[in-house]
């Protein structure tokens, strides 16, 4: 049986190796939840459209990239970018495979959101003189939005635990930030340890905070 | 880009000779050999994983659910565990940590990852278990208690299997998920699919490679659905639960 050691872990070694991947996965989630959530609900629009020049391809773009491993779709386009855009880096990379690809679970929580909103409020909306564009933006999107706002954050939870596959293409994350000083002072264990610790407090204190949102949500509604 | 190159799949991989025939040639390993090869792996270990985290998700699920509070509370627990830390970093403590502090867990790679994978997919079970049990009607459990059935008999004869059926939809998801979290243990050299896809794109064009590779999740992932759709049409309860 090996003996664990903790005591390598300072916070001068914490800030040189764990902040910098720390930094990069929360701006990778920030980003990829906000553009995910942008063209998520464009998305979601284009499938509720009734047009099927719009839905078709909405549908099959969501589709297809929901049923491949992320792992898969991040290697896709880690070796695809540089033949349209040239060579971007692991981490450029990393962002826009998560907001193109979060988008498709963002979109389908958007379009339950817009079919959460009752008829009679888009009917309400046109009845008043509104065309689409206003009644989508200023009726039916802000309640959709709110009753799903849970739910889209719960996912964003899931985007910060998906963040951690960008070991795939070597991405320097916080999982990453981890495994280098684990490899520097030959103590891996101790660092995946501390790794999971760490993802544990955020992802639990955030749900919390999402558990919380939900009763006070209910409450006014 | 370049045609398609149908003859590379019958390339040996490592003298980049064309082999005889393109699926099991003796002496030869073919990129064909090695694609099968890897998704063999692939539906090992999300089928194993699969049977791991229905047992384990189901008990925590019920756990979750009995007046017990002990019991309960360790349900809840377990399932935030494996709940919150990411499924990677669950399988690289699998797979560097438990072996050298247990010995007794110095189990062979492929099994380290089925319990990974299982144990990570239970806590995402249990939550549909238990939601499950907590859409029946109250009477129904105080029903049970009235007749004299004592609290596993209630569970065994009233509330599983109606709960059961009630969660076999979202299982039904959780079993397409698992075959794509399954692309995970490409990280610790499994050789699955991902990571046939990862070696065998470094030798030769990514494309022809990924391409395949991506087509067999896909289809796993539905075959799989598929067959959790036959289950849940064939166990409905007749007259409700959207059954037709």
């Amino acid at each position: 049986m090996t003996q664990l050691d903790f005591s390598f872990l300072t916070w001068e070694v914490l800030s040189s190796f764990v902040a910098k991947g720390l930094w990069f996965s929360i701006q990778l989630t920030f980003s990829a939840m906000i553009g995910g959530i942008v063209l998520g609900t464009i998305l979601a629009l284009m499938r509720l459209s009734g047009r099927w020049w719009l839905e078709r391809p909405a549908a099959i773009y969501v589709d297809t990239l929901r049923s491949i491993p992320l792992v898969m779709v991040i290697l896709w386009f880690f070796l695809l970018i540089p033949y349209i855009a040239g060579p971007l880096g692991a981490e450029k990379t990393a962002l826009i495979t998560f907001t193109l690809f979060e988008a498709t679970y963002y979109s389908e929580i958007m379009r339950a959101g817009i079919q959460s909103v009752p008829k009679g409020q888009v009917f309400a909306g046109y009845a008043l003189g509104m065309n689409y564009k206003q009644t989508m933006g200023l009726v039916v999107l802000p309640q959709a939005f709110r009753n799903m706002l849970p739910v889209l954050l719960t996912q964003t939870i899931v985007l910060f635990q998906d963040t951690s596959l960008v070991y795939a293409i070597g991405a320097y994350d916080l999982l990453k930030g981890f495994e280098v000083a684990g490899k520097n002072f030959n103590r891996p264990m101790e660092t995946y340890l501390v790794a999971a610790v760490v993802y544990f407090v955020i992802c639990f204190s955030l749900s919390m905070l999402v558990r919380r949102l939900q009763k006070k949500i209910a409450i006014i509604r | 880009m370049a045609s398609w190159d149908w003859q590379l799949y019958c390339t040996d991989m490592v003298t980049e000779e064309v082999a005889p025939k393109c699926f099991g040639a003796p002496g030869y390993e073919t990129y064909l050999d090695a694609m099968i090869h890897g998704w063999g792996w692939t539906m090992f270990v999300s089928v194993l994983g699969l049977l791991v985290a229905l047992v384990a998700g189901s008990l925590i699920g019920i756990l979750r659910t009995v007046p017990n509070r002990k019991l309960a509370m360790f349900g809840e627990a377990w399932t935030e565990l494996f709940r919150n830390i990411p499924l990677i970093v669950q399988l690289f403590i699998w797979y560097h940590v438990i072996p050298r502090l247990f010995p007794i867990l110095d189990l062979p790679p492929s099994v380290l990852v089925v319990i990974a994978i299982g144990l990570f997919t239970s806590a995402r079970i249990s939550e549909q278990v238990k939601a499950g049990i907590l859409t029946l009607p109250k009477g129904q459990r105080y029903a049970g208690q009235a007749l004299g059935l004592t609290l596993p008999q209630t569970y065994r004869h009233v509330l599983l299997p109606m709960a059961f059926r009630i969660v076999i939809p979202p299982l039904t998801s959780e079993s397409m998920n698992i075959v794509k979290n399954s692309a995970v243990a490409f990280a610790v050299s499994i050789p699955d699919l991902a990571q046939f896809a990862l070696q065998a794109s470094e030798q030769s064009s990514f494309v022809q490679i990924f391409l395949p590779v991506t087509l067999l999740y896909f289809i796993s992932a539905y075959a799989i659905n598929r067959l959790a759709k036959m289950i849940e049409w064939y166990v409905r309860v007749p007259g409700i639960l959207g059954a037709k």
